[in-house]
């Protein structure tokens, strides 16, 4: 286990040393400067325009500036914003648990509705559930996410009056300094009432959005899974020695059913951590992706590089997680056959 | 186990604490986006602007709902004959915000802040001038260290600015962001900590609002400055609630999270009227969105040429199709709630067939040029693309074949002033009121006929600019009035651009809040507002 853990981290090292160069050449081959997409209408006197990327570092040569970048990387300095002036480190903490709270919800909503849907679809095949099922779910997986976030936002927020529309907590009842940066916890630690079930209230609609895309995968990947693994010889034996179907369905076939699942899990959630950037939107939620965008619009490099880096260090850490849960739930996979 | 503990001890002290908590009067605004800092000398977007105002004063204001100046930090000016001498009578007994960052000030506002707030922009030795990326954007645009040639102090609170040559408009640009007054004392007290770059983001000043917290992308609090000049805001807690999406921000107000909101969404305007809790506020926004020619160019540079262009554009189709209704029709180059306004100016009426009749006698018969559209949408110009597809029609009526070209913005912005286009859309948004912001900056040359950077057009009128630059020297403004009229008179003969459209400014509010009024300069400011149960 150990060795197996040492070479996929050894695996690691050329993706990230990859990822830097094309995070930083990508960046720099869109086109606009900084400095100009600020000024706008107003315009910048080629002087000072100078200044500015001087003080920048703009105005060094390319290799210059990624080998700067580079080694404050491995000292662990992932720049300054161009835009903020704060460090990119510290701006993607205070962001980043919101996404990951956001990323943690849906992806349990899209687990906990999608693997039982996949399963009953798969052993009701060809039945009114299975079409109902996966006709639900390729809907829910062709769905513009923008429109259902609004659609949801009119429906439950507006007309019926369930949820809050934005945000992660009613900012007129509740003032606590972020602790965690996770609302549902701070709610909890401020102690203030009602707080945990308000973040718990505002939590519900963009989990839904969020959610959606991932809960169609996991519910048609459950079921092709357990439509293989049904036709298999074991299944066959676990039947004619007369086990209960509930035992033959959720032992036997489930948990062989589930190795692709956890895959396409494992990739989802980088998916999850990178892609909310319209769920943020829509739902004013402080996240990364939302972050990134502006970014992107801002031409702020450091931003951009660090907060790249950083994503890409979660996804990994995560695929590496997957890769060891198979070893888990596949003792083959863990002895190297 | 522990945590179980924890929650259990959460629940008891909510009780606790929730029973004893008044329900105190809050407003909440869904504002944009987050501000860059709380500095608004090193800020140009009206996010970031919006974002420190309530924290802060200047010495002198605009009235609310207007351009119009008024005493603030200081209670009353003097300008010296010769026009070259200000002198600010400061407010006495002004308390800058105390318990902010672990700050206790010691003494009153006065004379030394205002000198520490100005020289932290103007002189590179200042001690701040450097503190977090000392970019001072808005001191250099208004031509301030152009202009001034000396702020000192008689005693604590009399200012006298000295400047280099008579300027009628810099008591406008005295009343804009940049030229906040922040606290000497509290900078000192940060340098002290070794912790300067806080002074941008945790601020200090003398505004109707203290700051409370800010959290990026999420949330901005401020409550209310129970010693506040002004007199202490009728609401207790302002809160900044920054929601991105405009439809999203439309759908919190409808729910009442929020009492205020950034524009909304044009496709949503029918339904926002329609709503009987919310009442639409709308002014004309102090912009112009323009179609320049390169009188540099041939044919751009006979002035019948470019009276034809302006009779083939049917820009009625334009404000219908491209500002959906959300703007009006411009006829001269400052918008109609500035004063000095001429409305007196007859407009060129679409008239293709007369078009091409003059075209025609200026020889031109048939023209290829290029037609610029900006890629990105501004605040003058809500759809640029859509704009140039229409005009390129309608000028192929004419026997004109425009071409439309396009570069990423900065780019475009960048060959737009270097003069490589023939025909090309800009605009510009009022900074301070005063027309000289607008005619000056957009239409301006220098002493030796050289166009402005900001002269798209290229254009150099003698008369015209000896019209604003004595404008801008007098401080009479019935007399300014007069040379301004002038100036418009000569750009709707001349033709530099084709005026196109003033885009209007939409603010929802709901109706429980009174007291809020649209800012022709795009601020939005609650020390007045009052909000019903």
């Amino acid at each position: 286990m150990f060795r197996f853990l040492l070479k996929r981290l050894a695996l690691t090292l050329p993706t990230f040393f990859a990822l830097m160069v094309i995070t930083f050449m990508m960046i720099r081959l869109v086109p606009g400067d900084p400095i100009e997409v600020r000024r706008g209408e107003r315009g910048i006197s080629p002087e000072r325009l100078a200044e500015l990327r001087h003080e920048m570092g703009l105005d060094q040569p390319v290799w210059k500036q990624f080998a700067d970048y580079a080694w404050g990387l491995m000292h662990g300095d992932f720049g300054t914003s161009i835009i903020s002036k704060t460090p990119v480190i510290n701006e993607f903490l205070t962001l980043f648990p919101a996404t990951l709270e956001l990323a943690f919800c849906a992806m349990l909503f899209a687990i906990i509705l999608g693997i039982p849907a996949g399963v009953i679809a798969a052993s009701r095949r060809g039945g009114v559930y299975d079409q109902t099922l996966m006709g639900l779910a390729l809907t829910g997986y062709s769905m513009p996410i923008f429109w259902w976030g609004l659609m949801l936002i009119l429906l439950m927020s507006n007309t019926l009056q369930l949820t809050p529309v934005s945000g992660r907590i009613d900012l007129v009842k509740y003032y606590f300094e972020p602790v965690t940066g996770f609302m549902l916890i701070d709610a909890a630690l401020s102690g203030q009432k009602g707080a945990v079930l308000d973040a718990a209230r505002h939590l519900v609609l963009p989990t839904i959005v969020l959610g959606t895309v991932p809960l169609a995968v996991i519910a048609r990947m459950t079921r092709s899974a357990m439509l293989e693994v049904l036709e298999e010889d074991y299944i066959r034996t676990a039947r004619a020695k007369g086990l209960a179907v509930w035992r033959v369905i959720g032992l036997h076939a489930l948990r062989n059913a589930l190795i692709p699942v956890v895959t396409v899990i494992g990739l989802s959630i980088g998916g999850l951590l990178a892609g909310a950037v319209l769920t943020e939107t829509i739902f004013s939620w402080p996240g990364v992706g939302k972050w990134l965008i502006e970014s992107i619009g801002r031409r702020d490099y450091p931003a951009l590089q660090g907060g790249i880096m950083l994503i890409s260090t979660m996804v990994i850490v995560v695929n590496l997680i997957v890769d060891l849960l198979y070893g888990l739930i596949n003792p083959r996979i863990r002895h190297g056959h | 186990m522990k945590f179980k503990t924890l929650f259990a001890a959460a629940l008891l002290a909510s009780t606790v604490l929730g029973a004893g908590v008044a329900q105190a009067k809050s407003l909440v605004y869904c504002s944009e986006g987050s501000p860059e800092n709380f500095t608004p000398a090193m800020n140009t977007t009206g996010t970031s602007l919006d974002a420190a105002r309530p924290v802060y004063n200047k010495l002198v204001q605009f009235e609310p709902g207007t351009t119009k100046v008024e005493p603030g930090l200081a209670e009353s000016y003097d300008v010296s004959a010769d026009g070259k001498t200000l002198t600010f009578h400061l407010r006495k007994g002004v308390k800058f915000h105390s318990g902010v960052n672990g700050f206790t000030p010691t003494r009153d506002f006065n004379a030394d802040d205002v000198i520490w707030s100005f020289e932290r922009q103007w002189k590179p030795q200042h001690p701040y001038a450097k503190v977090s990326g000392g970019a001072y954007d808005y001191f250099n645009d208004m031509g301030m260290p152009d202009l001034l040639d000396s702020i000192t102090k008689t005693d604590d609170s009399t200012v006298v600015m000295k400047l280099k040559k008579p300027n009628a408009p810099i008591l406008a640009n005295l009343a804009m962001d940049f030229a906040t007054i922040q606290s000497a004392e509290y900078a000192d007290y940060l340098m002290k900590k070794g912790t300067p770059e806080q002074f941008d983001q945790i601020p200090v000043g003398t505004g109707a609002f203290i700051f409370v917290a800010y959290q990026k992308d999420a949330v901005i609090r401020f409550k209310a400055n129970p010693d506040y000049w002004g007199g202490k805001p009728k609401i207790d807690d302002l809160v900044y609630a920054i929601t991105p999406d405009a439809t999203s921000r439309y759908a919190k107000l409808k729910a009442n999270e929020c009492q205020v909101m950034f524009a909304p969404n044009p496709a949503d305007l029918a339904e926002i009227k329609n709503n009987p809790d919310v009442n639409l506020l709308s002014q004309a926004g102090l912009n112009i969105g323009y179609m320049a020619m390169n009188v540099q160019k041939p044919p751009f540079d006979k002035v019948e040429v470019r009276q034809a262009i302006a009779m083939a554009v049917d820009r009625d189709a334009i404000l219908k199709e491209v500002y959906q209704g959300a703007g009006q029709k411009a006829k001269n180059p400052i918008p109609p709630t500035m004063w000095s306004y001429d409305d007196s100016t007859v407009d060129y009426p679409y008239d293709p067939a007369k078009a091409a009749e003059m075209l025609k006698a200026a020889g031109v018969t048939s023209l290829d040029t290029d037609l610029w559209y900006m890629p990105v949408q501004r605040p003058y110009n809500p759809n640029a693309k859509r704009m140039g597809e229409m005009i390129q029609a309608d000028l192929a009526k004419v026997g004109i074949n425009a071409k439309l070209v396009t570069y990423e913005w900065g780019e475009y912005r960048k060959r737009m002033q270097a003069g490589e286009y023939q025909m090309g859309f800009l605009g510009w948004t009022g900074d301070n009121g005063d027309p000289d912001n607008f005619l000056a900056v957009l239409l301006g040359c220098d002493k030796d006929g050289k166009p402005n950077a900001n002269n798209i057009p290229k254009w150099c009128d003698a008369k015209f600019q000896e019209d604003i630059t004595k404008a801008a020297e007098i401080s009479d403004i019935a007399e300014r009035t007069k040379l301004y009229k002038d100036a418009q008179k000569i750009v709707a003969d001349q033709v530099p651009w084709l005026n196109i459209a003033h885009s209007t400014v939409f603010e929802p509010i709901r109706k429980s809040v009174s007291g809020y009024k649209v800012s022709p300069l795009g601020a939005h400011e609650f020390q007045d507002v009052d909000v019903a149960e």
